[in-house]
């Protein structure tokens, strides 16, 4: 018995440094980011200091008015476009998820290989094509070609197709029918909720892939009001940017990335719990 | 009547998938049709003089496929590995941790929220981060100086080593706390039962994992290897942040997808359309082989029957 508590206690001791040297490498980079964003340029060229310096307020006007590089206007786009896509793919996804899963019709099993097989392709693989139609459809330039396409993500309904594999009973399907429960609102009311835990998940995942885009939508946004942030970073990297104010820079850096953690720190409680949700079943 | 009420729901089956469907035929299935035509044709810019479109039958494919495309291949697949391999294994060591009952972890939901973070920051700002850190006057560079651990200033970017470590460092930062997520989402999907007749029966954590919740989530597994592997394939934000799409030092960090981003750019319409087939092909073939490899014997066909016997009419 003395023993076993001994390996526990050394398991315990493992499991928790092994999290203490992960936590710390994710933190670290933020925490030298945060610091280095509070310094003017002056301080910075001497070197790191690990305490915050006086000069946030400073650094951040000067990033907000910077029309080379408008990030507000930035952030404003990626949100937008991000929480669009999180939506309409989370939605459709458990819609076509439902369909093919439910439901028994001719094509059935021929839409279902047609996904698992185009599960396999990457955006950039049409990208010219891709580039070619949007030109053509007048849309270049614009933000839709951004946000339509997340309608069918071939890899979110895998997602949402091996949840309901193991988490829908059908008989709650047959005593919804029972009950006179159309099959629109049997999904929105019934089946959509069942379905909560897989789609935060993913509806977050959806919202960080779009939000981190940048491939996409540099080739089709040219105009800087359109511009997402991922756009914006790309510009500030290609730029000569060694002459310019590294405090600034470092804001700047901030202010793409620190939205996104206060809406975290929000969410985080709801991220794991939904997380969590996903094991109640049965 | 029978007959007829199933008629009716086949009907819903179809509304249900259709928008799926028409939005992937109008943004994919037409662009991707288009892409393999143009990569029949010459048609590209030099200088201001357009050349082109101009039929050349397979020119393009065998104009693509040099050493430049096997160079691109091979830096695109060491970069991928050098992130995933750690990045799973971490993985399903803190998932398997978190779940499991016995284990009491302090500050749980702290560390939880922590791991996730990183793969909400923005690759490209995440490059940039580094970027501006990693460099010769950098704050990595200044800490290792003043703790005395370096005598002069490291060029990280300086060598293919550095940067592709770099590359990968970053990656896995950006992965390891999502596929933990995934993971446990999967592993509480298990039935509490399971493991509670497991601990009743005696088994150590290590017999737990390995014969009860890695065969029990493969299906996850699966789900997390492909998409692993076609974001590999996809590699383009952080390397092409990191080296301002130069891929250096000497193309080292230089991924298909940075070469295809500038071969659109030139435009060379003809050329960036065969290298976009030879990835469809490349990605389609990886995928086969994953899906193959991690279903093993196990027949989908099967499989779906089997499911289909507990399916009410």
């Amino acid at each position: 018995m003395v023993r076993n508590d001994f390996g526990k206690m050394a398991r315990s001791f493992i499991v928790h440094m092994v999290l203490i040297i992960l936590a710390f490498m994710c933190l670290f980079f933020f925490y030298i980011l945060i610091i280095n964003s509070t310094h003017s340029h002056a301080e910075l060229q001497k070197g790191f200091s690990a305490v915050p310096g006086s000069s946030a307020l400073t650094n951040f006007k000067a990033v907000a008015n910077d029309g080379t590089f408008p990030m507000v206007r930035g952030i404003m786009n990626s949100i937008v476009v991000s929480s669009l896509c999180a939506l309409l793919c989370t939605y459709f996804s458990a819609l076509t998820a439902y369909g093919l899963y439910v439901y028994d019709f001719k094509l059935k099993k021929a839409a279902f290989t047609f996904i698992m097989v185009i599960l396999v392709m990457p955006t950039q693989v049409t990208a010219l094509g891709f580039l070619r139609l949007i030109t053509n459809m007048g849309l270049y330039d614009t933000l839709i070609p951004l946000i339509l396409p997340s309608i069918a993500s071939p890899a979110v309904f895998y997602f949402m197709y091996s949840y309901l594999q193991s988490n829908l009973q059908l008989s709650l399907v047959e005593a919804s029918r029972i009950d006179g429960c159309s099959e629109f609102r049997t999904f929105n009311t019934i089946i959509f909720p069942i379905m909560k835990p897989a789609i935060a998940v993913q509806a977050i995942f959806t919202f960080v892939g779009s939000w981190n885009n940048y491939f996409v939508p540099a080739l089709i946004i040219q105009s800087k009001d359109k511009a997402t942030v991922p756009i914006l970073i790309a510009t500030l990297r290609g730029a000569d940017y060694m002459n310019f104010d590294m405090g600034k820079v470092y804001m700047m850096i901030t202010v793409a990335i620190v939205p996104i953690i206060i809406a975290y720190l929000f969410l985080s409680k709801f991220i794991i719990a939904g997380v969590a949700l996903g094991g109640v079943k049965e | 009547m029978k007959k007829a009420k199933s008629i009716s729901r086949a009907k819903w089956g179809y509304i249900f998938i259709l928008p799926f469907f028409v939005t992937y035929f109008i943004f994919s299935f037409i662009p991707l049709v288009d892409t393999i035509r143009y990569s029949f044709f010459e048609y590209y810019r030099s200088g201001l003089r357009v050349v082109g479109p101009n039929f050349v039958g397979f020119d393009n494919y065998i104009s693509v496929m040099g050493k430049d495309f096997f160079d691109y291949l091979g830096n695109t697949f060491i970069l991928w590995m050098l992130g995933f391999i750690p990045q799973i294994v971490i993985a399903l060591l803190l998932a398997s941790w978190f779940v499991d009952v016995r284990l009491k972890i302090h500050g749980e939901q702290f560390f939880k929220v922590v791991i996730y973070l990183p793969n909400l920051i923005m690759a490209s700002a995440f490059a940039m981060l580094f970027f501006t850190m990693f460099s010769t006057s950098g704050p990595i560079n200044n800490i290792l100086i003043s703790l005395g651990l370096s005598d002069s200033a490291i060029d990280f970017m300086g060598t293919p080593t550095g940067t592709r470590l770099l590359v990968a460092l970053m990656n896995f930062l950006m992965w390891f706390g999502n596929t933990t997520i995934m993971l446990m989402a999967a592993i509480m999907g298990i039935s509490p039962d399971i493991f509670e007749a497991a601990s009743i029966d005696g088994t150590t954590p290590r017999q737990t994992f390995f014969h009860i919740t890695l065969p029990l989530i493969r299906p996850i597994l699966t789900y997390t290897l492909i998409t692993s592997l076609i974001g590999g394939l996809q590699m383009f934000d952080v390397p092409q942040i990191l080296t301002n799409g130069q891929g250096n030092p000497n193309r080292t960090s230089y991924t298909l997808i940075m070469w295809l981003n500038n071969l659109l750019r030139a435009p060379d319409y003809g050329r960036a359309g065969a290298l976009s087939v030879y990835l469809f092909i490349v990605s389609g073939i990886l995928c086969l082989v994953v899906y193959r490899m991690v279903n093993g014997n196990d027949d989908y066909s099967s499989k779906k029957s089997r499911k289909k016997k507990g399916k009410v009419k």
